[in-house]
Parts: structure tokens; sequence; C-alpha cells
């Protein structure tokens, strides 16, 4: 065990814990930002530079500071360790670059990006960005690729997670997509314009924390925080089957995996799921799926039935919004 | 003339054959280690020599190998950094194309220090000719028995391979070069692992430069303390310089680590002085990614004493007033550079060549490149430099590798240093045609 003190906070972990995963254990209140990092797939983070930390004191036994910011989803705490997240002025500077960086090349096309109220980047820029720009310069675009019928690609959406080449790697059978060229031209594709085409591969959408994998099937069809999530399963004998059900009205919009509370997906789910089974029959209702206060989606906030076996799909119903009031 | 260990036989004719480098005493460093050492006596030796990396970071060599975990059952390998595309660098490339062997047999005899099943070098895919001479000087090894199966009688078993880059200046970075070398992407890795644990094929590895590795020869021959005798303080030994610029005689130099840099420049026996007596401006010390230096800065610490060329004196003052050694490579302007063209065509360098892997780097080189480009245009504002110095800023230090520090060092020392020249160019646009042709910015601003 490792006893380890993030902004003022000490929490013993197992060792061999990141300090990413010290500080979500903390609670949100410390841990870093992450765009890269996904706890389910493995080898990832270290990319974005988001969740850099301040290491204050290495250890009990070599109490000397790290010389640089280090990333914390790629660096395991060590007994007695002490880092500054928030805290550090350090940290929230060049967090504020790295935002900075991201959105450089970004085409900030939220109003007609499907992404918009569930994107990682446009939580990220609010809470650690700044309201300015300080570039005047064109913003780098790419030429259009098709990925096949059920992905939709927006490179310019890109910041270059890799968590789309890791899920293909980790969990379909065979990656035909990868990074090309070098450099801010890097860029997410398939050699010679492949078609995207396995039981798993609709899950980069999940994972893609901005919009520039999207589902073609969803696409356009409503803004995210007009549709309401749910939880159903069903049973698959590909995957989990525990999806959300994203509804508007009576009509199931689109199908994804559940995410957990730092927008990570718990379990992947097949194509089959995701894609062929929007209609409610398919599925087994648990119950409204719960969405953090602060997002966007809760703005559209409905009633919750205590138990899921009491849910009927039809009491669902928007509160009434009265003018005045906050949301 | 100063002592010469690499290059101490270069102007032997023939010396790139195996027969002629055997004659002049070539491979005793191979028998003698093989035969009357132990592995762990000849990283004794490495250690007393004070050698120290030759690529660039200048990290001791021996406390390096060192370090090199040696679990029971598991291949370790001993890899050859000949991958020089640091721009101003090319000390390697004259070395292994002039003596070849002395690349080999460092290999041979380090390899057997660290109890190393392979070896590779990784060299450069612009190096393709030196390829060939490499391969033939491996061919060669192999025939006289330098290499493959028990060698010498000993038992030691050891291959050498030599694997081409596809010439990306990422893939000198030790880790984006072992993926390279492992068929993938050359992206640097996350560390740690260090790859002293976890390197080739997640085996142990050493990743050496060529120069390191070549003065491991003369370390064997002589012994590690007459090796450290030379030089200056913890600057043990020579130094390949690559010299380059506005000076009368460029080319590589082995020198003798302390003397002074005024010698260095304008001594005839190196640089020879600056081309058509004009002024020196400012000195690029170890490559372009090191902090570059105005005259007074480069010639003289802030103590006042004279500057030598050792990894200390350069050094001294921190970036405020010092620089690095580097990988030596060394970049004289004389007054008519423009110090902003120049620097812009350090951050293009940067620009091309960043891997994409982390924000910083990719995104923050483009941006500062873009920024100089608007400078050089005539449509700079006093805002944009503030903001090149905030770039730097945050590119530096908060990256996966070093090539961010690399790109923001030359940004920031050139504000640094030169910010009136900066200021010159946003506030007189005007003369920026001028300018563009090379001609001096000084003699502009003293008209």
């Amino acid at each position: 065990m490792a006893k380890v003190t993030i902004d003022g906070k000490t929490i013993e972990v197992p060792d061999g814990t990141s300090i990413l995963q010290a500080a979500r254990m903390i609670g949100p209140d410390v841990a870093p930002p992450t765009m890269c990092y996904h706890s389910k797939l493995k080898t990832s983070g270290g990319y974005c530079r988001t969740c850099l930390v301040e290491v204050t004191k290495g250890s009990d036994k070599d109490p000397r500071p790290m010389p640089k910011l280090v990333a914390s989803c790629r660096t395991n705490v060590m007994d007695g360790m002490e880092v500054g997240n928030l805290t550090s002025p350090k940290v929230v500077e060049a967090r504020k670059g790295v935002v900075e960086f991201l959105l450089l090349n970004h085409p900030l096309d939220c109003p007609i990006c499907d992404q918009a109220g569930e994107c990682h980047l446009q939580d990220l820029g609010y809470d650690h960005g700044s309201a300015k720009t300080r570039t005047d310069f064109e913003r780098r675009t790419f030429e259009k690729i098709s990925l096949g019928d059920k992905i939709q690609l927006h490179m310019t959406r890109c910041i270059l997670c890799y968590r789309c080449v890791k899920v293909a790697d980790q969990i379909t059978d065979n990656r035909v997509h990868g990074v090309l060229n070098r450099g801010d031209h890097s860029e997410i594709s398939t050699y010679i314009e492949k078609v995207i085409d396995n039981d798993f591969s609709g899950n980069m959408i999940d994972v893609c924390p901005v919009g520039a994998l999207t589902d073609k099937t969803f696409r356009f069809k409503s803004r995210v925080w007009f549709t309401k999530p749910v939880c159903a399963n069903r049973n698959c004998d590909k995957c989990s089957g525990k999806v959300h059900l994203w509804y508007k009205g009576e009509e199931v919009l689109r199908v994804t995996g559940r995410k957990d509370q730092w927008g990570e997906v718990e379990e992947f789910i097949c194509n089959t799921c995701r894609y062929d089974k929007k209609k409610t029959s398919d599925w087994e209702i648990e119950g409204p799926a719960e969405v953090n206060r602060h997002s966007v989606i809760s703005a559209n906030h409905y009633q919750v039935l205590k138990k899921g076996s009491e849910f009927k799909l039809n009491d669902i119903k928007p509160l009434p919004i009265t003018e005045g009031e906050g949301s | 003339m100063g002592k010469k260990l690499l290059l101490a036989n270069d102007h032997v004719p023939g010396i790139k054959n195996y027969e002629v480098y055997r004659a002049n005493g070539g491979y005793k460093s191979v028998e003698k280690a093989i035969k009357t050492m132990s592995p762990d006596a000849v990283v004794e030796e490495v250690k007393k020599s004070g050698l120290r990396g030759r690529g660039g970071a200048g990290f001791p060599t021996g406390m390096k190998w060192s370090f090199l975990a040696k679990p029971e059952g598991v291949a370790r390998y001993i890899v050859c950094n000949a991958d020089e595309s640091e721009p101003g660098t090319f000390k390697d490339r004259y070395l292994m194309s002039r003596i070849p062997h002395i690349l080999i047999e460092g290999m041979i005899t380090s390899g057997f220090a660290l109890g190393a099943t392979a070896g590779y070098i990784y060299i450069r895919g612009e190096y393709f000719y030196i390829v060939s001479i490499l391969e033939k000087a491996i061919e060669e090894a192999y025939q006289n028995g330098w290499l493959g199966k028990n060698i010498l009688g000993s038992g030691f078993d050891y291959d050498l391979y030599v694997q081409v880059g596809a010439g990306a200046y990422i893939c000198g970075e030790e880790t984006a070069l072992l993926e390279s070398l492992e068929g993938k992407r050359g992206n640097p890795r996350i560390k740690p692992p260090f790859p002293a644990i976890a390197g080739l094929y997640g085996c142990p590895t050493v990743v050496n430069n060529v120069e390191t590795i070549a003065a491991v020869v003369p370390i064997i021959n002589e012994g590690g303390e007459a090796y450290a005798a030379v030089g200056i303080g913890k600057s043990a030994g020579t130094k390949l310089i690559s010299a380059s610029g506005h000076i009368n005689k460029p080319g590589v130099y082995e020198i003798e680590m302390g003397i002074t840099v005024e010698d260095f420049i304008y001594s005839d026996e190196y640089c020879g002085g600056i081309i058509n007596g004009r002024k020196l401006k400012a000195v690029v010390a170890g490559g372009s990614s090191v902090p570059i230096l105005p005259a007074d800065k480069i010639l003289t610490t802030p103590a006042g004493e004279k500057r030598l060329m050792s990894y200390e004196s350069l050094s001294e003052g921190g970036f405020a007033s010092g620089t690095m050694l580097g990988s030596g490579g060394f970049i004289v302007m004389d007054e008519t550079t423009s110090i902003v063209q120049n620097l812009h065509t350090f951050a293009r360098f940067y620009h091309h060549e960043s891997c994409g892997q982390c924000s910083p780097c990719r995104e923050g080189t483009g941006w500062m490149e873009k920024i100089l480009h608007k400078i050089l245009d005539g449509h700079g504002t006093m805002a944009d430099i503030e903001l090149l110095w905030e770039i730097q800023a945050k590119i530096e230090g908060n990256t996966i590798c070093p090539l961010g520090d690399a790109a923001a060092w030359p940004v920031a020392s050139a504000i640094r240093h030169f910010r009136s020249e900066f200021e010159e160019f946003v506030q007189n646009p005007t003369n920026l045609k001028k300018v563009r042709h090379y001609e001096s910015v000084n003699q502009l601003v003293s008209a």
C-alpha cells in the first residue's frame, strides 16, 4: 500500500496505482481532467497532457520533487508522495496551455457537431481554458475520407488521443485504421480508404472524446440534450448487452455503451446491439440513466422512479419548465 | 596539435578496409576485452574513463551501462544510434564513412561488456551510402572471426545488424528508435519503463551514440584512467565537433575537451576564423536544439573567464547566459546573419519533424512557425513576440520526449538574446525586403 496526498487530501492505495486513479478515488474535486486516458483500454494515456500534475515530494524514501510536471495517468504513486493538481499554479498554467494547443486547430463547430453536449473538449475548455483565442491563423483541414456506413469521421475535430486505435487493437479482431503522417498533419485514417467493418467497431465512437467519430445512424437527428438516456439490457451472445438507449419521445435514436462518471465506457458493446436493435421491444428496460447534474443532458431532467421494475417508458415525462427558474 | 583518439588514423590511406585497420592496431580492444577481462571489468573501465554520452544529453555511459537489467534467460541488446539528424551535426557520418571498423569494434567490445546477444546499428535513411560501407565492414569482421558464434574461442556469441531508418528526426530519440527498429511507427514511448529495463522487443537494451561506442575502443586499449586524463574535469576525453557556418574551414574536428571556444573558432588548427574577416555574431554550440548565444556570451562565461569547449563550461550560467555542448554541432554565424530568419528555419524543421503524439509539441511547433513566418512577412506585432515566448514556455518540459524542449529552446534563446532584432522586424517591415536577401540587419540598424 502507498499513501499519497493530492491537493492536501490523503488516501491509501495499492502499489502500482497511478496518480490519476488515486485522485479519482479521492473524488472529482481533485481528479485531473483527461482526454486520452481511458480506464478500460490498456496503454492509453500520456498523449494529451491535460492530466499533468506537479509532484512536490517524490516519496518518503526519496523526498525530492520531480523536475518536470508528469502525466498523472502514466505515473505510479510512491509511498509518501505529495502531488499538486489544482493547488499548483504551475499545473494550472500548463493545463491552460494544453487546452489552448488542443483548441488551436479545432474547428469549434459545436453548433453543428453531434458531440456537443457530451464532448470532453467542451468541458475541458470551459473548466480549464481561457475565454479568448490568441490565434487568427487558418485552421488545419483534411481531405474527407469515408469509413463506411456506420461511422462518420471528422478529422478536423480530432485531438489524436489514440483511443480509437487502441479500441481497434484491443477489442476488435482486426485493426484497419491508424494514424497516418506526422506532426500536426497526423490523421486518423484507414489505409487506402478501407471500410471499418467488424463487430465491435462502433466502440470507436463511444471512446472518442470529441466529435471526430460520430454515429452515422444518429447523425443530425437530435441534439443530445433533447434525448433521454435509459439503461437497458438484452441477452446478447457477443457482448454484455448493457447499454444506454437514447430516447426522443418514444423513439430510440441511438444506442451507446454505458459511461461512468468520468465519461469512460463501462463495458464495450457489439454492433448488433448498437445499430440493429433500435426498438424498445428489443430491450429490457432497467430505468433512467444517471446523468451528472452539471451536464446539459440533465437540463432535460425527467422524473426518476425508484425501482427499475416499476419503470414504464411512458412515465418518463419532462418536468415543466417554469420561467425564472434555473436549470 | 591536440590528442586524437578516434580520428588518430584518419590520414592512413585505405583505413576503411579491414587489413589496413587491423595493421594499425584495429580490433585490439576486442582481443584485450575478451581474452583478458571479464564483462564487468570492461564496464568498470568505462566508468573509470568518465565517458559521457556523445549524442547530446551527456549522460555518463558507465552509469547507463550499469543500469541495464540482467534477468536470467532474457536476451539483452545493444543499439547504436546512428540516426544523426540534429541540424548542424555530421560527425557520425564522417566517422562511419572514414573509419567504419572503429564502430564495429566498439559495438563488439560494448556488446561483450553488456552480455548482449545482438547489436543493431540504426542508421538514418539519408546515409544510404554509409550503409554499404558498414555492411562491408561487418562482413569483413565476420570473415575474420570477430563476429558470429564463439568469438575468439571464448564462447561469446554476438551478431551485428545494420537497420536503415526512413528519414525521421524523431527516430533519433531512443525509444522512438526502438519502436522504428521493431518495425512500428516511430513514436517515442512513454517512460518509464526505460530501455535499460524494457527496450527492444521488451528486453533490456542500451542505446548509445556512434561516437560513444567508438570511444570505448581507446578506453579499453589504453585504460579508463588514461582516457580520463584527457580533457578537463568531468568532460573527459575527446569530442568530435561538426563545425559549420561562416567559418574559413568547416568540417569535423576531434578536439581535446577544454580548449577555449575562441581558439576553436579563430585558430588555424580548427575553424580558422570567420569568413572574409567579418565579425562573429552568434554561435549555436551543440546542434540546432541548444540555445543560441551571442558572441560575447559564447566567448566568455558570466564569471568573465574564457569559455571552454566542455560540457560544464558551455552550460555555465544556465540558460540565461549559457548553452550546452549537445551533440557538438557547432554553427557559427557572422554579422550578416538574420537571427529571425535563422530561427524560422529551425522552427520549420521542428514543425516538420514533430511526431504528433502529444499535443503541446504537435500544435505548438506549428504555431511558432506560423508566427515567425508572419513576422518575416512583415505582418508581425509586438504581441506576437510575447506570444512566441509564451508558447515556447508552455511546450518546454510538458512533452513526452525532448523534441518539445528542442523546439522551445532555440526560440527562447533567440528572443532572450536578440529581442531587438525581432522588434526591428516588427517595426520596420519596409526594410524587410532587403533583409530577406540576407543583408545584415545590423547594417540596416546602423544605417
